[in-house]
């Protein structure tokens, strides 16, 4: 740092500091470090927490809360009769920060929109390898595939052209790594020999602008004067302090030292309910926890033999034990919170002895098999070997034998996705843009047989219901097909669908406007403190 | 002195490949590839995969990789995170003032109370303070670090309010780091009140971190001083009529002071290691929780560089304590 630029930040981070002390500081304890400030590079939920949903915004986002996809930078949008054309038109005046690296020259325009894509997209791009340049979610959700050009139309509008019709592109453009980045301070970091800055020091248009980061330590960020929600963010300045043990940010929200936390000890949740000082808010979380079976290998190829063996889970002991009451018990591979979710699918009822029957009839004696353990806690399954082990107690009422397995977590997600694994899996899914495609095409579709189907479960009629789901844009259609295909999977069986987690988020009685996203965000732009 | 000095650097070469060569096939050998962890339930095709090896350099053969960390290394090259995107020496010294400061605050509380708690016991041989004291040096010893800390936080930042729950410093004290040791900052920073909090948040994890070897400390002063206590000088000295003090203090504790020394020197890899917990549990942005945590997620490069830069680090340290010993007894000097 030189001394000039030393004295520069000094004296914005005092002006800062003086100002605060008169203005709304909201702290949030958050669980982690972010990996960096670019949402594009990374994948992880700490990291769009602390760049995607606070320094920058996409041309269409989530309405904190829901799933439902609103207008964001762009004001509105049309798609073409064929699904190959989506043409959007950008809000004029949106300013990108002001802060004490960057000042804009320009307001946000389509350069921004095709800069902040084609980084991802073309390898010609000076930016495709800056910072490792990974892309992984853009690469994951195939949008290099699907995306054939993107035109500026005008300043203000720019068309995408897709390779194929593809339903869900509206969502995925509202996940974190479509967030829009300043094309104007990227190329002003590339002439500078340092464009590793826009990984580091954040430009946006989104709520909070980037102030400082320690690592491993705090973030700060200001209000967006110019935001272009207007009235918005409520607070004037948003601090993440950086603590990594869910028993010490409990001590610290208790302490007053911050207003926010996420991630509670399932353990702490219930003195929690009971504490005068902390308001906890609750919401069924996005996610599924499954046991995927081989459906490759004999005998769990036969689907009745599939059924038989859920019906021997008890999984409200599972929910009990497991989740300490943090979770509901799982029906269909989507949870009842996403659209086209199938009510009228009936659950297999837990009954050993009528699950014992069917195996019997089936031929299947003295049956042995393993179950897969994480290693790892998550939220739709935050203890995997005590889950294995209610499983084991209740396969054994069955006369079923079962190993618990488990390994490290990087071989445990390569090992399990192998067509010729031996044992049931216990893995799970976050969605990422609350589309069901997202979990039903992921986690069941056939082209995800040898990856991240770990059932290794292709089933044609399944299979054609998502593939046309995919392609046709009316919401109603898209409905039945997706219930259609829920109720193909019941009868078939290839997982044990086990829970949905339910996210707790214990916080200060004086916060308020906080509402819990079902895509597991952590959004401050609308959340206020009372006096 | 400076034939000793140099003796003892060129000592470190061997050192220092051997723990460059571990370090690089230590993270190597462990289970799991850092691409499959990264994609995590998502997933990778096989495509992406291989693009992803060649561009992280995993597809050449082990013996070109090592070759090219060497070749960094030599270079004051130590990579760059896969994670973060930062060159790996920025990141350690972002972090390492951090550990730093806490490391020296314990090793000073533990030499300040468990010497002179060494020295009492071992004068009050069998006595009830040398009692308490061993068996409380015992317990300090054998304590879990994470229990220990959260009783203290529990007791003391919950329950009393004397302390901060964690962090280095008040969030309302905002200033640019200068030398990273925030004790040093929050003094330049001239703001009102700043050197008070950066004190206040370093006494429990100090406490914590020095726990272990404040215990050691004080049962290898007691058993040193005991040794020494029943030579031959120490009862001349005392038959010349010398206060307690001086015999006890100057002639028995400097002969004493040896092993002592030595395992305070060793204490600084304890420190380290405790420094793991310590920092997590206190939200301690230090190089314990960073080394950690890219074991998790095997990144290589930080592991690698962390391993090494911490290994150069106790070197150091173990080269100044072989210096002391010369200072204390210049018949090692001579040798």
């Amino acid at each position: 740092m030189t001394f000039r630029k030393l004295l520069t930040t000094t004296g914005l981070l005092m002006a800062l500091a003086g100002a605060a002390s008169a203005q709304q500081t909201l702290v949030y304890c958050s669980e982690g470090s972010p990996e960096g400030f670019d949402p594009a590079l990374y994948t992880s939920g700490t990291t769009f927490d602390a760049s995607g949903q606070t320094v920058y915004s996409r041309l269409v986002e989530f309405k904190t809360g829901t799933t439902e996809v609103i207008p964001g930078l762009a004001e509105s949008y049309e798609a073409s009769a064929d699904g190959l054309e989506y043409t959007f038109h950008l809000r004029p005046g949106v300013k990108f920060h002001t802060t004490g690296f960057f000042t804009p020259s320009r307001d946000f325009n389509a350069d921004d929109v095709i800069f902040s894509f084609e980084r991802q997209l073309r390898d010609d791009n000076a930016y495709h390898t800056v910072s490792g340049g990974t892309w992984e979610y853009f690469a994951g959700m195939s949008m290099g595939d699907l995306i054939k050009s993107i035109e500026k139309v005008d300043d203000l509008t720019v068309k995408f052209v897709l390779n194929r019709p593809e339903a869900p592109f509206i969502a995925n453009l509202a996940m974190d790594f479509a967030s829009i980045m300043s094309a104007e301070y990227a190329d002003q970091m590339l002439a500078a020999g340092t464009p590793e800055m826009l990984n580091q020091e954040p430009v946006g248009t989104g709520p909070f602008q980037f102030v400082a980061y320690q690592k491993d330590a705090v973030i700060r960020y200001a209000k967006n004067p110019s935001y272009f929600r207007d009235g918005l963010p409520k607070v004037d300045n948003l601090v993440f302090a950086i603590t990594p043990d869910a028993s010490v940010r409990y001590q610290k929200l208790q302490a007053g030292e911050c207003h926010v936390m996420p991630y509670p000890n399932p353990a702490d949740i219930a003195g929690m309910k009971d504490n005068a000082d902390v308001v906890m808010m609750e919401q069924e979380g996005l996610n599924v926890g499954y046991m995927a079976y081989n459906t490759q290998v004999a005998p769990f190829d036969n689907p009745k033999v599939r059924k038989a063996l859920n019906m021997a889970m008890d999984k409200q002991a599972i929910i009990d034990v497991v989740f300490q009451g943090s979770g509901q018990v799982a029906k269909n591979p989507i949870p009842p919170t996403m659209w086209s979710y199938n009510d009228a699918v009936q659950d297999d009822a837990y009954d050993p002895a009528a699950a014992k029957a069917m195996l019997e009839a089936e031929g299947v004696k003295d049956l042995s098999m393993k179950v897969w353990a994480m290693p790892v806690q998550r939220p739709y399954n935050p203890n995997a070997r005590r889950m294995a082990e209610l499983i084991q107690e209740d396969f054994s009422k069955i006369g079923v034998k079962v190993e618990i397995v488990s390994y490290e977590w990087g071989e445990y997600l390569d090992r399990s996705k192998a067509t010729d694994r031996d044992g049931a899996v216990l893995l799970g899914w976050t969605g990422d843009n609350g589309d069901p495609d997202n979990f039903l095409a992921v986690l069941l579709g056939c082209d995800g047989v040898g990856g991240s189907n770990r059932a290794q479960w292709c089933h044609q009629p399944f299979e054609d219901a998502i593939q046309k789901a995919k392609t046709v844009t009316d919401a109603a259609e898209r409905t039945r097909l997706y219930e259609e295909a829920q109720a193909i999977f019941k009868d078939q069986a290839p997982w044990a669908t086990i829970a949905h987690s339910v996210v707790f988020m214990p916080m200060r009685p004086e916060v308020e406007g906080y509402v819990v996203h079902p895509l597991g965000s952590h959004i401050f732009t609308e959340v206020g403190l009372k006096q | 002195m400076l034939r000793y000095l140099l003796e003892k650097i060129f000592t470190f070469v061997p050192t220092f490949i051997g723990v460059t060569l571990i370090s690089f096939a230590f993270i190597r050998v462990l289970p799991g590839d850092p691409i499959i962890v990264m994609a995590g339930e998502r997933g990778v095709t096989p495509e992406r995969y291989k693009e992803l090896q060649e561009q992280f350099g995993f597809d050449r053969p082990m013996l070109a990789q090592f070759w090219d960390y060497m070749n960094g290394v030599l270079h004051g090259d130590l990579g760059t995170s896969f994670v973060t995107k930062k060159p790996v020496w920025d990141e350690f010294f972002a972090l390492f003032p951090a550990t730093l400061e806490l490391s020296i605050c314990a090793i000073i509380i533990a030499i300040a109370l468990g010497i002179p708690a060494g020295v009492i016991a071992a004068t009050h041989r069998g006595k009830f303070f040398d009692r308490t004291l061993m068996s409380t040096a015992l317990v300090g010893y054998s304590m879990p670090i994470f229990w220990w800390a959260l009783l203290l936080i529990i007791v003391f930042s919950g329950m009393l309010r004397w302390t901060p729950v964690s962090g280095r410093i008040d969030l309302l004290y905002f200033f640019p780091d200068v030398t990273g040791f925030m004790l040093i900052d929050s003094l330049l920073s001239g703001q009102k009140g700043a050197f008070a909090s950066a004190v206040s948040h370093l006494v429990l994890p100090s406490i914590v971190l020095a726990t272990i070897p404040l215990a050691v400390i004080a049962r290898q002063t007691r058993s040193a001083m005991l040794e020494v206590l029943s030579e031959d000088y120490i009862r001349t000295a005392r038959a010349k009529g010398l206060s307690p003090f001086r015999v006890n203090g100057l002639h028995a504790l400097r002969n004493a002071m040896i092993p002592v020394i030595t395992v305070i020197g060793l204490s600084v890899g304890t420190l380290l290691a405790g420094a793991i917990l310590t920092e997590t549990i206190f939200s301690w942005p230090g190089i314990g929780k960073w080394m950690v945590d890219s074991i998790f997620r095997r990144d290589y490069p930080v592991v690698q560089g962390g391993l090494l830069l911490v290994a150069v680090a106790v070197m150091v340290v173990n080269l100044v304590v072989d210096l002391l010993y010369g200072l204390i007894n210049p018949k090692i000097r001579k040798r």
